[in-house]
Parts: C-alpha cells; structure tokens; sequence
C-alpha cells in the first residue's frame, strides 16, 4: 500500500498583526434610550456602554471585513497573496451560501485561499486564532487571516430593555502565521448546549417567512442567567487558558476578553484575582457588544492608547451563544 | 451551625466587597434592590460569593425571592442546615 505524504507546519504560530473597522454612525445612549424607556445613567450603570458604532447603509459585512483585514495585512507586512486561508467569524452574513469568506478572500487578492465561515457567535474571534494557529502549525496554510465581522445593529429589537443598548456593528481581524517561538497558546475552549436558550435568535427563519409580517428574527438573551455564566463559569476558563499555557496572572500583561457587557468584564477580572498591574479592555464604552468583532477591536484601542505593546502577553477571551467559549493566552504582535 | 448575626455579618462583608455597601447598612430589615441599591448584576455577584463562602446552593429561580438581607439570611440558613 503506497504511504501518504502527511503535512508539517511550522513549530509555533503567532499574530502577526491586528486591524480594526469601526463603522461610521455613532450612536448614543441618549438615542436608545426613549424606545425602553430607560435613561443614558441607567444604561452605563447596567453596561458601562456611553455610545456604540453601527453601520451605515454602505458598510455591508463585506466593507467592514475587507477594511478590518487590509489594516492586519499592513500592520503585519503581509502581501495578501502570502495569505492561505480565510476564516471569517460573523453571525451577521444573510446570504446562507457562499461563505462571506470567500468574497472577502478574492477583494483582498489573496491567491485563491482556502475560505469559509464558522459559527460560534460572540466566541467566533477566538475560535478562529486556535484554527489559524493550528493550520499553520499543522502545514495547511503558511499564513491564516482571521476575521470577526458583525452588523448586530440589524438584529437588535430596539424596544427590549435587555439588550436594546448593548449591540453594535464593526470587525477586526489578524493576520496569524509561523513563529520561532511560541506566540499563541492551547485553546481552552468547549460549549454548554444545555443552555442554548440563554442567548439567541428569537426565530428561525422559516418561522419568520411563515409569519404575515416577516422580520429579521433579534437576538434574545436572558441577561441575569448569561451574567452568571459569563462572569464566573468564564473566569475559571479564562485560569484553564492561562494554566494550559504555562503562565501565571502575575506574568500576565493584558486581559482582553469579549466585549459583552462592563459588569461582566470587572466581574470576571475580580473572580480571576487578576492583579492591578494587568490593563484591562475597555472599548465596550464607545463601541457597544460587536460579537466576534470584539477582541479585535478591543486590542486596537489599546494600542492607540498605550496600555498594550508588542510582546505582551495577553489572555483572550469569548463566550457566548451556544453556550459557546474559547480563550487563549498570545503574545501580541 | 453559624449563627443568624453570623451569616449576616458575613453576607455584609460580601455586599461591602460587591456593591460598596457600608456593612454596617446590611441589617436584615434592608431591601437590597431599595435601601441598599443592589442592582440585579451585582445581586448575582453576591450570591455566587455567597454560595462560595456558606457552601450552599442559590438557583436563579430563588434569587428573586431573595428581597430583603432577612429572605437572605433565612435561606443561607435552611440551604445549610
């Protein structure tokens, strides 16, 4: 029986750069507010969110992507043709086939990459940096970008006061490729499909054609119920990620985990007894909840604001629907 | 067995590290959501800690029959007992 040639990557992975879209229209509290009958204090006391981003007519999925992926090539010196694989993270592409990542893949002129999407909701960002690390460190693909893209804005029921406030739309991507050290650490991740009520899209969409006034089926959540999860049973996660990579809280520079909601990050950052030396991400304030765009993002803003740099070490963290999570300590680029 | 006054003074100490509640205002007459403005997100973080340190178990479900430090206090009480 002939052998197989079995494929061999390179030892370790790490990103290479991040880039970042945030859509035009700025939108805040004080124009939410009037439809849940809240106030512009009540909201930032519940989420720590002032004003978020969402799209303009023009700044389609694709926009956004292909803006948030030119950045991380640039950022990481990165010819889009040296790009093997495109891995796009969004729960906001309507068209159900083709993947958003191929039309992606081709504005950026990538060489024909390897293109599809994957489904993990607000966890999407960090499910796609362990498969990019694990395509380059298993010889499928030299160099992964990986992006997170999406327009919550068109799913958000504007008269719930649960969660009326707290999406927004925007991406962010990475570009992720071979390293001589290690740059990205094992994934801890998993999901918990007990719970797949807790956070969703009110109806599936043949429910909605059936129904005599069609509409985008809105994400649902029950926010008491998530906070919980989110804030405790993630923290131990967020310490399984930073175990599995052999790293202490103490040696730990940069904690970015999924931008979900203010409380939830304080909250996880007390349950993680992170010390005061880590800088937390904040970006939820003026970019709202943006899903599998947060991370990304997230990271952008703290380099613009200096309180993260190349070679620090950083745990990523995202959670959400499904119950879906993953987290992972890198190296930054 | 701890004692009502004892529980209580702990639960206070979990509601001052929580919500910044002066522990002395945590009485057993005090509402969380009125007098002490435990908003819901926070009263989630007092009950995790609080299941933490009396080794009890606090569903959602029962959290919202949980409105005064008392309703509180009892439960932590017949959850142990």
């Amino acid at each position: 029986m002939p052998a197989l040639v079995s494929s061999t990557g390179a030892q370790h992975a790490r990103i290479l750069g991040i880039g970042a879209y945030r859509p035009g229209r700025i939108v805040p509290n004080s124009e939410i507010v009037d439809a849940i009958d809240s106030t512009d204090e009540w909201i930032q006391q519940r989420s720590g969110i002032r004003e978020r981003r969402w799209a303009t007519d023009g700044e389609t999925v694709q926009v956004m992507a292909v803006g948030a992926a030119r950045q991380a090539l640039e950022r990481s010196g990165i010819d889009a043709r040296q790009i093997d694989a495109v891995v796009v993270a969004t729960v906001s592409h309507y068209l159900q086939t083709p993947a958003l990542a191929t039309t992606v893949a081709h504005e950026l002129g990538t060489d024909q990459a390897a293109a599809f999407d994957i489904s993990a909701a607000c966890a999407g960002f960090c499910h796609g940096v362990a498969l990019a690390s694990d395509l380059v460190r298993g010889g499928s693909a030299h160099h992964v970008l990986v992006i997170g893209v999406e327009r919550l804005s068109e799913q958000t029921d504007p008269t719930d006061r649960g969660s009326a406030f707290i999406f927004a739309d925007g991406a962010g991507a990475a570009v992720v490729g071979p390293s001589d050290v290690p740059g990205i650490g094992p994934v801890a991740w998993g999901s918990d499909g007990e719970h797949a009520d807790l956070i969703r899209s009110r109806d599936d969409w043949r429910d909605v054609l059936a129904s005599d006034a069609p509409r985008m089926p809105h994400l649902v959540m029950q926010g008491n119920a998530v906070f919980r999860w989110a804030s405790f049973t993630m923290a131990k996660v967020g310490l399984a990620a930073l175990d599995r990579a052999g790293i202490t809280a103490d040696e730990l520079d940069c904690f970015v985990p999924h931008q979900a909601n203010m409380r939830i990050t304080d909250a996880m950052a007390r349950a993680m007894k992170l010390p005061a030396t880590v800088a937390i991400a904040r970006d939820i304030a003026e970019q709202g909840n943006t899903s599998a765009a947060s991370i990304p993002l997230a990271l952008d803003r703290m380099y613009a604001e200096g309180t993260a740099h190349s070679g620090d070490l950083a745990l990523l963290i995202a959670f959400g629907a499904g119950l879906a999570y993953a987290a992972q300590v890198v190296v930054l680029p | 067995m701890a004692t009502t006054e004892e529980i209580r003074t702990d639960l206070a100490e979990i509601v001052n590290e929580v919500a910044g509640v002066d522990a002395d205002d945590v009485q057993l007459d005090k509402s969380f959501v009125d007098d002490l403005e435990v908003d819901s997100l926070s009263m989630v973080e007092v009950v995790v800690a609080a299941e933490e340190k009396f080794g009890v178990s606090i569903p959602d479900d029962e959290v919202k029959n949980l409105k005064t430090v008392g309703d509180a206090v009892a439960y932590i009480e017949r959850a142990s007992a």
